[in-house]
């Protein structure tokens, strides 16, 4: 079992290192480099920028030289905790995305943890009431859930919270605790704004879970092994909690790895329209005006996050499955 | 309409009378039981016996209710009377909450019940133990470890080797057998003055079968148990039964001792069934002019068939050792004749089978067959081209006729298939052909324009064969070709097989479980035990008198039809496989 | 050859008789068409999508006016912003009932408190319309010539708002009509996009199994993996600014369907891999059949539905993407009109307080999406009309 942790923590290795690779070339997509941008912007006010000096900051950092050296010093520098510089900031990348990608992993796992609270007893409750009036409302609001984009749930909710109880949900902390050092005021006021985000990521991600803990427990209700257990003289609220529901966790447990990309990617673009502190404005910004070392650092970031999640998704699976655990 | 057999009333144990239980209501509701009654009597096994759909399942399940929804009882009553010192209180089950305390009291307690298909039956993701121990703990008064205690000793009682490990196994850690035979302790758990069977040994083999059935036997004799058994096997029957029901559509046509329904059976289907039992159990090719010539079409020469083990990539799975499938397999069929493979599963027959068409490649050996125009060809060694040139002479026929059919294509464009991509007819003249190739198997010519679904079990096997013939081949492989097929339709494909040999010059490999099938059909029999045929001879000595110990205990546990000549009782056992599977 | 075995035939003739009817000659389209009519709910979302594509095709001819130009009305200086929708009254009951459409003009006022501007009825103005107006000319189908639009004010220069007007004074009900083209069609030519990538991956991963589909499901996996959204924004945000939109149409196209053909290409494989194994594939091996032959022939017709199923399922996530993308302002971007590039109007929160009906073309995303949706669960329940 440890070493199969260890054998799946290996195999991570080279995924890490695709996802680098792909951000990397993502963020040199763009025809130009931040220098370029950085003139226009300067000559759009008036101010002269000549050859030699775009040169020189070029060399400076380092954006002259050959596109695998600059990977390669790139990815050296992520291994030693160094994200590099982030032109528009004038700062280290490290020192801007610290709070941001915590923010985000809150809010991504708050998230997962509402989702299932959730998704499992109203799942557990369409399957068991296939069919019932509670069974069709939860049904038609899953496919709400599913069918409207986060961005939409989110300007929805702003219009009436502003509208008709003349609250601003924008943010993640008030204004007197936004630039605070930690404390517990400052958790409690995160707490207090973080739910509105949460409940909006939540919704589509809480709809589908239902519909595959639905499906699963359908699938596994009328299973032979369920008429054993009835006709051993269980009761019927105790087999179902040990037998169907057990087994059919093992396909919701795994849903995380699938979960977590689609909560990290709704999540940038919901605290883009919300205003969150968290990743997705940063990086939105960072990605318009070129400042590839602070947009790489996200990117790289986020997709690690997924990537880790399918890793805490697969050794939970082994845990709870025998059959995959004794395959091993 | 039914009669009742003339007991005191103390004997008996169980009084079903009138049972209803419909799926669905009004009248539409399907009448699943329809006002059966019989009686269990102390001690005694009543077999209830019926083709698929006939109600049985859902009779036996009626008793517990543990019907699936929308299954309800929806009359009758079901008298239990427990005897012993509580006295002659009796209960009707059908009167309690179908999740009352009082029927989960009994169920598992009082009735016990085993199950079809022990893999999906048994939780795959808890222990053995944990679940036989669940049994123990619901009903009785004991803590944990007195319930390990005693989970050991029934897993002893039901043979399972090393009951102290095996114990804290996973279902998918057992064989087939030993499933079962874990079932069993389940059910014996808490001492059940009834124990319910439904098809426990259908998905086993015959040997397997044949151990877990004196198993029953035994343990019925020892705890004292009535033994209610379901099954379709009419010879399953005759071993065990000491009463029995013979249900069709929901209704129990006819109820007795087992004499008296097998030696003097009124009732027109029940004689049926048994008839066709019987009939596999003599040779109709025997009965027919021998078409056998001395001129060797197949020779095949120490044919392997090595599956490689799993080799680790990063550690990400076990590595496993390679898998002998076929080893050093030899044998000859000559041309006119029927060569028959039997074996139980795992046995490698299918293989064989797959390996001589070059479905699979060879990992080891030669096929060597002689083409019509006498030229010999190694299909082992065969390119694409050579095959193709085979694969006109040489045609399989398939176990499922379900799956052998696509389902997309009509009748006339799979028969006519071979005919087109080889060149040999289209258009009006492919019709032509197609047509003549349905009659030859007994079915009209509007069938060309149909589709796969509009067709039952036998019909489909029937236009399979069709498809087989269309290229006029000199051999037919037929892999478990009749196994899919009620009973009833077996005999009639052998026959149609047997009359088409006679008119159009074809040998026949017929590959089966099925002992009987293989004596009705073939003039040669080949026995194959793990890979290796451990046995070649004439049927009727294969099946008379075999020499192999395996070959031995294989034929000793085919069920009779005669419940006067129990013969599993006297059984072989070939010891070098004890408990009817691998120990885990 | 028919007098051989006589009661065997006679059992399969007594059967046969039993047949007559027409199911036993159905093709899998129709089995597949009985099954999905019995889905209600599928059925009227087929209706739905049907008529929105009917709409993105026939938009010039719906849209009462051109969505490019900022109304004014005969008379008015200047074009009316954020000013709110019209209800349509069918009849004019001044004389009588008499069917005659018509919306009542509203007159802009000034909240004297507020000092905020209003919109209030003005019940004796009346601008009637009718059915084939005139309106802006066109070409229908971008072949003939023409200026009838199927509704539309019944004296050139009248303008009304149906869904109201956004802030440069557009009628909102033409550049819905006009967005749901853009919006469409990308979702549908973004399918066929992932679909020529997800065959082609997907069936020689399925199709030759051992190396090549080891590698084709690690690259599956790594992509289901990436979050979408950051990954397609670092995408977009790499497109040139100065391109044409139809350029940049193809390219955001490009960009969404380089992650959707993922789920495509598992569905391929998945069914080619069991598909391999089926016993009438061997059997069509065995009957002498080409390899091409029995790809198409035999195997083909089988994943058709499958695939048609996954496809309709894949239009609502192409659809969102292309929103939350032009809603970001990295998609497609004015002066193309597509309702993400519509939803960008509603980003900013007094915009929305003011004319909350700039939601609309959300209304649109979330009708279209769910109405495929549920069309693409009852195909996928349909695909296999062979089951149970």
């Amino acid at each position: 079992m440890l070493s199969y942790i260890f054998r799946r923590l290996l195999s991570a290795i080279p995924f890490l290192f695709m996802v680098s690779l792909t951000v990397f070339i993502l963020i040199q997509l763009p025809p130009g480099d931040f220098v370029d941008s950085w003139a226009a912007a300067q000559s759009a006010s008036g101010e002269v920028v000549d050859m030699a000096m775009m040169a020189d900051m070029r060399h400076r950092y380092g954006l002259d030289q050959n596109i695998l050296v600059q990977y390669f010093h790139w990815i050296v520098g992520i291994m030693q905790g160094d994200f590099g510089y982030s032109f528009e900031w004038n700062s280290p990348v490290s020192a801007l995305i610290g709070e941001r990608m915590n923010l985000t992993l809150i809010l991504s796992v708050g998230t997962l943890f509402l989702t299932w609270g959730l998704a499992l007893p109203i799942g557990i409750y369409s399957a068991v009431k296939r069919y019932s009036i509670g069974d069709y409302v939860f049904t038609f609001f899953g496919f709400i859930g599913l069918a409207v984009p986060h961005f939409l749930i989110a300007l929805v909710l702003m219009y009436i919270s502003v509208k008709f109880w003349s609250l601003d949900v924008t943010g993640l902390f008030s204004d007197e605790y936004s630039n605070a050092a930690w404390s517990w005021g400052r958790l409690n006021d995160l707490l207090h704004h973080l739910w509105i985000p949460t409940l909006i990521l939540g919704l589509g991600a809480t709809a589908s879970l239902i519909r595959i803990m639905r499906a699963n427990l359908i699938d596994q209700l009328y299973m032979p092994y369920v008429v054993t257990a009835r006709a051993k003289g269980l009761s019927e609220v105790r087999l179902l909690m040990k037998y169907p529901v057990r087994i059919a966790l093992n396909p919701f447990v795994s849903t995380i790895g699938m979960m977590l990309p689609q909560l990290v990617s709704g999540g940038v673009i919901l605290s883009i329209v919300l205003n969150l502190p968290t990743a997705g404005p940063l990086l939105y910004r960072a990605l318009l005006s070129q400042d590839i070392y602070l947009s790489g650092a996200f990117l790289l970031l986020l997709s690690m996050l997924t990537v880790v999640g399918t890793l805490i998704s697969d050794v939970l699976l082994v845990i709870l499955d025998p059959r995959i655990r004794l395959e091993q | 309409m039914v009669d009742n057999v003339n007991t005191s009333s103390s004997d008996i144990i169980l009084d079903v009378r009138n049972l209803k239980t419909y799926f669905g209501t009004g009248e539409k509701a399907v009448r699943a039981v329809d006002d059966v009654s019989f009686q269990m009597q102390r001690g005694k096994t009543l077999c209830i016996v019926g083709e698929s759909g006939s109600g049985k399942t859902v009779a036996a399940r009626s008793i517990l209710q543990i019907v699936d929804p929308p299954g309800r009882i929806m009359g009758g009553q079901l008298l239990y009377n427990a005897g012993g010192e509580a006295g002659n209180a009796t209960v009707d089950l059908a009167k309690l909450h179908p999740r009352g305390k009082e029927i989960r009291d009994i169920r598992g307690h009082d009735i016990a019940m085993i199950f079809q298909e022990p893999m999906t039956s048994l939780s795959p993701i808890h222990t053995i133990g944990n679940q036989i121990c669940e049994a123990i703990l619901l009903h009785q008064n004991v803590d944990k470890a007195e319930a390990r205690a005693r989970a050991i000793e029934l897993l002893r009682r039901v043979e399972i080797p090393n009951p102290g490990v095996a114990i804290d196994k996973y279902t998918f850690e057992y064989s087939g057998g030993m499933r079962q035979r874990a079932m069993i302790a389940m059910a014996l758990a808490c001492n059940p003055k009834i124990l319910i069977a439904d098809e426990p040994t259908t998905a086993l083999d015959v040997t397997t079968q044949a151990e877990i059935l004196a198993l029953i036997k035994e343990l019925q004799i020892s705890y004292g148990m009535a033994v209610l058994f379901i099954t379709h096997d009419m010879g399953v029957v005759a071993e065990i039964a000491d009463e029995i029901g013979v249900m069709l559509n929901g209704k129990l046509l006819e109820f007795g001792p087992a004499e008296q329904i097998f030696y003097s059976s009124q009732n027109e289907y029940t004689g049926r069934l048994i008839d066709s039992v019987r009939k596999l159990e003599t040779s109709a090719r025997r009965a027919r002019k021998s078409t056998v010539s001395d001129r060797k079409l197949l020779e095949v020469r120490g044919v392997s068939k090595i599956y490689p083990g799993r080799k680790t990539f990063l550690g990400s799975s076990k590595a496993s050792a390679p898998f002998k499938a076929l080893d050093n397999v030899s044998i000859d069929l000559y041309e006119g004749e029927n060569l028959g493979i039997v074996g139980e599963s795992g046995s490698g027959k299918t293989t064989l089978g797959n390996c001589l068409i070059r479905v699979l490649s060879l990992t080891d050996g030669e096929v060597l067959y002689r083409m019509g125009d006498g030229q010999i060809v190694d299909l082992a060694k065969s390119n694409k081209h050579d095959l193709r040139a085979v694969h006109r002479e040489v045609r399989m026929v398939f176990q499922d006729p379900f799956a052998s059919l696509n389902p997309r294509m009509t009748i006339g464009q799979i028969v006519g298939e071979p005919l087109l991509v080889n060149g040999v007819a289209k258009g009006i003249e492919l019709r032509n052909r197609v047509a003549d190739l349905l009659a030859t198997v007994g079915m009209p010519p509007a069938a060309m324009e149909r589709y796969p679904h509009a067709f039952s079990g036998g019909q489909r096997q029937r236009i399979g064969i069709a498809r087989a013939l269309a290229l006029n081949p000199r051999l037919i492989i037929a892999d478990e070709a009749t196994s899919a097929l009620d009973v009833t339709l077996r005999s009639q494909i052998l026959d149609l097989l047997l009359d088409l040999q006679d008119k159009l010059n074809l040998s026949f490999i017929l590959i089966s479980h099925d002992i009987g099938v293989i004596r009705y059909f073939c003039d040669r029999v080949a026995v194959m035990y793990k890979g290796q045929i451990v046995e070649t001879g004439l049927a009727d000595k294969i099946c008379g008198a075999p020499e192999h110990p395996y070959t031995k205990a294989l034929i000793s546990a085919v069920p009779g039809t005669h419940p006067r000549d129990k013969r599993i009782v006297n059984r072989h056992r070939y010891t070098l496989d004890p408990a009817g599977g691998k120990a885990a | 050859m028919s007098e051989l075995n006589t009661p065997a035939a006679a059992a399969v003739q007594v059967n046969m008789a039993n047949l007559r009817g027409g199911i036993e000659y159905a093709s899998q389209w129709t089995l597949m068409w009985l099954r999905f009519k019995k889905h209600k709910v599928a059925l009227v979302s087929m209706y739905i999508v049907l008529a929105l594509y009917m709409t993105a095709v026939f938009s010039e001819f719906l849209a009462p006016f051109d969505p490019e130009i900022a109304l004014r009305a005969e008379g008015e200086y200047k074009a009316k912003a954020y000013h709110p929708p019209q209800g349509i009254h069918l009849f004019d009951t001044t004389h009588g009932i008499r069917f005659s459409p018509y919306v009542e003009v509203l007159k802009e006022k000034v909240d004297p408190e507020t000092l905020r501007k209003l919109y209030v009825s003005d019940a004796d103005r009346k601008i009637p319309l009718s059915f084939f107006a005139h309106g802006f000319s066109y070409k229908f189908l971008g072949l003939v010539k023409t200026d009838i639009h199927l509704f539309g004010p019944q004296k050139k220069g009248d303008v009304f708002y149906l869904f109201g007007s956004d802030r440069n004074g557009r009628d909102m009900f033409s550049r819905v009509i006009y967005g749901g083209r853009f919006t469409l069609s990308l979702g549908l030519i973004g399918v066929m996009m992932s679909v020529v990538f997800g065959i082609f991956l997907g069936g020689i991963s399925g199709y030759y199994g051992g190396k090549i589909d080891w590698v084709v499901q690690r690259l599956v996996e790594f992509i289901i993996s990436l979050p979408t959204i950051p990954i397609w924004l670092a995408m977009a945000a790499a497109l040139p600014k100065n391109w044409p939109p139809q350029y940049r149409y193809m390219a955001v196209t490009l960009i969404i369907s380089l992650i959707g053909w993922t789920q495509l290409a598992r569905v391929v494989r998945g069914r080619l891999m069991s598909m391999r194994g089926e016993v009438f594939v061997v059997a069509a091996h065995l009957d002498g059949c080409s390899e091409w032959r029995v790809i198409f022939r035999h195997m083909l017709p089988s994943l058709a539905s499958h695939i048609i199923a996954a496809v309709t399922l894949s239009i609502p996530l192409m659809i969102v993407a292309e929103t939350s993308l032009s809603f970001l302002g990295l998609g497609l971007q004015p002066p193309a009109i597509s309702w993400g590039v519509l939803l960008t109007e509603a980003q900013n929160i007094r915009s929305i307080a003011v004319a909350p009906w700039l939601f609309i073309p959300g209304g649109a995303v979330v009708i279209a999406v769910l109405a495929l949706n549920f069309m693409g669960d009852g195909l996928r329940d349909a695909a296999d009309p062979y089951s149970h």
